[in-house]
């Protein structure tokens, strides 16, 4: 352990740890943007700038490690007014089109030119220096005119994902990022996961499929597991009346934390999609009281045709019930069945895509109710 | 998954597309390699996409895995590599095991499966000098006639490295659907109750019956003849074990099944041998589908019940680490639509009410009346001890529990096996390579294997309905080798068309070296080109598992 201080704060500390880890444990506030503690450390934002006695330069508390007798100031004026200058240099370079932005509300930036009172300097550069929207990969939207150089996109991509998508170009006023030679995400072997999104604190990368449908404030965010693959990720899902919108990532998940794949994270439209069934339906003949083997040729008929053939009259039409009537018409043939020919004529295909509570019950349906033991689900396929 | 992504000293991963199946547990897997040097060994005939940062590729012919197994281990004896001190104290079958092994010497095993002997001796020393070695699989393994085996095989060779029981080592299957683990845990099996209690035991049959208000074997004995309105086997739980999916379709032509009733899986897609299926459905006396789209087996069904999807319900999923976590409901059912835990207690409700006398009213778990997802669970508590202490309030308190956690102040269990095995010792099982059911001839020259992209999900009923994800993988692609597009005249992505004995499909050709020559790789999210239109039943006479890893195929350029 060594001893310093922080704002005239006798602190002790880990030997090997940064300034801003110690700084954390002991609840001073030092502010951040390029630093994300899922990352390593770059320091290359300087928002996290301290004043260090007997420095002569100020230095980024997230990759300084302390040392014994370090006596450290988190807001002299100095720092402060520093911080607030750092701050509009990058305003100086960045769209003011807060008003409009998808990300308003969870930016961090705007979030610190609010804390610091920073504006756009009348001396800013003037207009959009890159097209707006500029990659067409289907769910990542590139603006990099607000983008601040932090990096952990790159980061991200690589530290996370493994990916190394994401790199820097160019010098300078001209520094820019790229995804691999400056190529489309996509030719740049992005998997689309979004994690870069995650990460970035402004609207730089943000989401093409929610872009203007609702913004952090507006939603509500609902936290579950998702219903793809087996690992069991979780992350937020994002509501608005009653509407899916998107999905977010949530630090706090077991299994994954930030991390998401393309389908989590991008593959929730099919919740809403017009294919969903919302009424129950049945064969007109359940409803006209015949029996299955006497309208073979109409199904035959039916299943040849391409055409949907619903209200032609056919036998094999679907028809739209209420649950009442469509679960009569179930119980009925499932107790014909049972009577004739015996509970094992009867197959339940239980779902892995449904909670453990359903399918306790479908094993419950089978095996209490009906009586046999022929219940599976698709594990095997 | 933590502790294997960051304890394992080394990975072997047979038979798991990890990175595009599994993709976040895949990206862990990626940093272990790439942030702290754990070493990976991948056998798989395909160049999938984690070789890229493999140690080794071992690219053995597919269903070769047996011969691969036995002659690492072979190598690993041969060496004296073996952990003898976990041998001698928690296993058994030592020695006749061994006997098998002896004759899978390197140059046999280089010849069966294709691999250069050196890459053999390579891989053995990796997995065997790392300690410990986590050995990883998913459908790669199963999907074979001998999946069984397999899976046995690379138990044994975790047995003979002493890597059981111990953080980042052990045997890891991947599971593929995000609940295929609780449905397995929930019942949703034809020999087991929730938390594999066997129908078939006489003890596990009482407590159900007790519990859900059937007569036990004592009570059924003294009924009189004249309670029995039906035969006495109406008033107890079956002791006969149910058939499997992939028996059940089939059991259609025969007249062994007469009613099916489905929840959101998808036959047509997703089963082997797909035409097969559509005349078994076609056959069948009634099909009930609750489903949230009309898939590709609504054509067949009689009646169509709008279930609900995840966003729409509270629950729990288990994932492949026996993690339970909680399901949140965001957004109301959509239309008329419901939660499917709803639409079966309604159903239960009419049923029973049609079924008079088989249900005893007044046994404590015998109703159907739940007002939500937390009663239900309390009844699995109730009933199934490895989840006899998960409860909604503690998941929803913040804690993370994996089964088992029988009590409610168990902190449940990440690890199995750690002191001893459920069966006590380990047994070593002697396991000998069987050819697969079928390989290529004269008129069926190629093999195909089947499997998924990233991209998609099995069936394709939910990706396909994403606009962004069609964006990217719109269509079915048929992997081929260069060697072979040129042989066949393909130049960029032609159309080919692929047969099998059982059917032909046309699709787009991705000409790429990730397959080897001689082999193509197709997936079923398209119904226009699934590759079930040609694979075969064949299946693992244990587990029932079709053989999706090898059909025999002939390609040729549209």
């Amino acid at each position: 352990m060594i001893n310093l201080k922080i704002n005239g704060k006798e602190i002790q500390a880990e030997s090997g740890k940064t300034v801003l880890q110690v700084a954390k444990e002991h609840d001073i506030h030092i502010p951040t943007l390029c630093y994300h503690k899922d990352l390593n450390p770059t320091g290359n934002c300087r928002m996290c700038i301290v004043e260090v006695k007997g420095g002569r330069f100020l230095q980024a508390a997230c990759v300084t490690p302390v040392w014994e007798g370090m006596e450290i100031e988190t807001s002299s004026e100095k720092v402060m007014k520093d911080r607030k200058l750092t701050l509009e240099l990058m305003l100086a370079n960045h769209p003011v089109d807060c008003l409009i932005c998808d990300v308003s509300g969870e930016c961090e930036l705007q979030d610190l030119a609010y804390e610091y009172q920073a504006k756009v300097p009348d001396w800013g550069a003037k207009g959009t220096r890159y097209p707006v929207d500029s990659d067409p990969n289907p769910f990542i939207r590139v603006d990099m005119n607000k983008c601040i150089l932090c990096r952990r996109c790159e980061l991200a991509c690589a530290e996370i994902q493994g990916r190394d998508v994401w790199g820097v170009a160019k010098r300078g006023f001209e520094e820019v990022i790229v995804a691999g030679a400056g190529v489309p995400l996509l030719e740049a072997r992005c998997e689309s996961c979004g994690q870069c999104v995650a990460y970035c604190p402004t609207g730089a990368l943000s989401n093409k499929m929610n872009y203007g449908m609702g913004r952090a404030h507006q939603v509500k965010k609902v936290t579950t597991t998702c219903s793809y693959c087996g690992v069991g990720c979780q992350f937020d899902l994002l509501v608005k009346n009653n509407k899916v919108i998107g999905v977010s990532s949530n630090p706090d998940a077991p299994v994954n934390g930030m991390a998401l794949c393309v389908k989590g994270r991008y593959g929730y439209d099919f919740i809403h999609h017009p294919d969903r069934l919302t009424k129950p339906k049945v064969r007109r003949y359940l409803l006209e009281g015949k029996k299955k083997s006497d309208i073979r040729n109409s199904i035959v008929d039916s299943q040849k045709s391409k055409v949907e053939l619903s209200n032609f009259g056919s036998p094999w039409d679907w028809v739209e019930t209420e649950w009442d009537k469509a679960l009569d018409i179930i119980a009925d043939k499932l107790t014909d069945t049972r009577t004739n020919f015996g509970a094992d004529t009867m197959g339940f295909l239980t779902s892995a895509k449904c909670l453990n509570e359903e399918n306790y019950l479908m094993n419950k349906l089978a095996r209490q109710v009906i009586g046999t033991n022929n219940i599976d689900h698709c594990a095997r396929l | 998954m933590d502790d294997v992504a960051n304890e394992a000293k080394a990975f072997f991963i047979i038979g798991s597309n990890t990175t595009e199946q599994h993709p976040v547990f895949g990206t862990m897997l990626r940093r272990a390699v790439r942030y702290r040097s754990a070493k990976l060994v991948v056998a798989d005939p395909r160049k999938i996409d984690i070789t890229e940062i493999a140690t080794l590729h071992l690219r053995h012919r597919p269903g070769t895995d047996i011969s691969l197994l036995n002659g690492l281990m072979y190598i690993i004896l041969e060496k004296g590599w073996q952990d003898q001190s976990f041998i001698d104290e928690r296993t058994e079958n030592f020695d006749e095991f061994k006997a098998t092994v002896m004759q899978y010497p390197p140059d046999k095993v280089s010849e069966t499966t294709n691999i250069p002997v050196e890459q053999l001796y390579e891989a053995a020393e990796i997995i065997a000098s790392s300690k410990p070695t986590a050995v990883l699989w998913a459908m790669g393994i199963t999907q074979h006639i001998v999946g069984v085996r397999n899976v046995m095989d690379l138990a044994n060779l975790q047995m003979l490295l002493g890597n059981m029981g111990k953080p980042g080592g052990g045997v890891n299957p991947l599971r593929g659907q995000n609940n295929v683990q609780g449905a397995c845990d929930m019942g949703g099996l034809p020999n087991v109750y929730t938390a594999y209690q066997p129908v078939t035991s006489e003890e596990a049959r009482e407590k159900f019956a007790k519990a859900w208000g059937l007569r036990t074997k004592d009570e059924l004995g003294r009924m009189k003849d004249e309670e029995f309105s039906l035969s006495p086997s109406s008033f107890i739980l079956s002791d006969k074990v149910g058939l499997t999916v992939t028996e059940m379709i089939p059991g259609i032509l025969d007249g062994k099944i007469k009613s099916l009733y489905i929840i959101g899986e998808d036959p047509v897609m997703s089963d082997p041998d797909t035409n097969h299926i559509r005349k078994c459905l076609s056959s069948v006396d009634f099909l009930v589908l609750q489903e949230i789209f009309p898939s590709e087996t609504a054509a067949y069904a009689d009646v169509l019940l709008p279930g609900s999807s995840f966003a729409e319900k509270t629950g729990t999923f288990t994932n492949t680490e026996r993690r339970v976590q909680i399901v949140r409901q965001a957004i109301e059912p959509l239309g008329d639509s419901k939660p499917d835990w709803w639409i079966l207690s309604q159903l239960a409700k009419k049923l029973l009410a049609r079924i008079s006398d088989r249900v005893r009213k007044d046994a404590p778990h015998a109703g159907w009346e739940y007002s939500n997802t937390s009663e239900i669970m309390s009844e699995i508590n109730a009933l199934t001890p490895s989840y006899g202490g998960i409860t909604h309030a503690r998941l929803e308190a913040g804690e993370r529990l994996q089964w088992p956690c029988p009590t409610a102040d168990h902190p449940g269990t990440p690890i199995l096996h750690t002191k001893q095995f459920t069966r006590g010792k380990g047994k070593f099982m002697p396991i000998d390579h069987v050819p697969p059911a079928e390989r290529p001839d004269d008129e069926y020259p190629m093999v195909m294997s089947t499997g998924r992209v990233l991209y998609h999900w099995h069936g394709g009923q939910m990706t396909r309905r994403a606009e962004g994800i069609m964006q990217v993988y719109g269509e079915a692609l048929v992997e081929l080798n260069p060697d072979d597009a040129e042989k066949l005249g393909v130049n960029g992505r032609n159309i080919l068309r692929i047969t099998s004995r059982r059917g032909s499909i046309e699709a787009q050709a991705w000409v790429t070296d990730r397959v080897p020559p001689g082999m193509v790789y197709a997936n079923f999210h398209f119904p226009e080109a699934s590759a079930n239109e040609l694979t075969h039943a064949s299946l693992d006479p244990v587990s029932k598992i079709p053989s999706y890893k090898v059909t025999a195929v002939r390609v040729e350029l549209v």
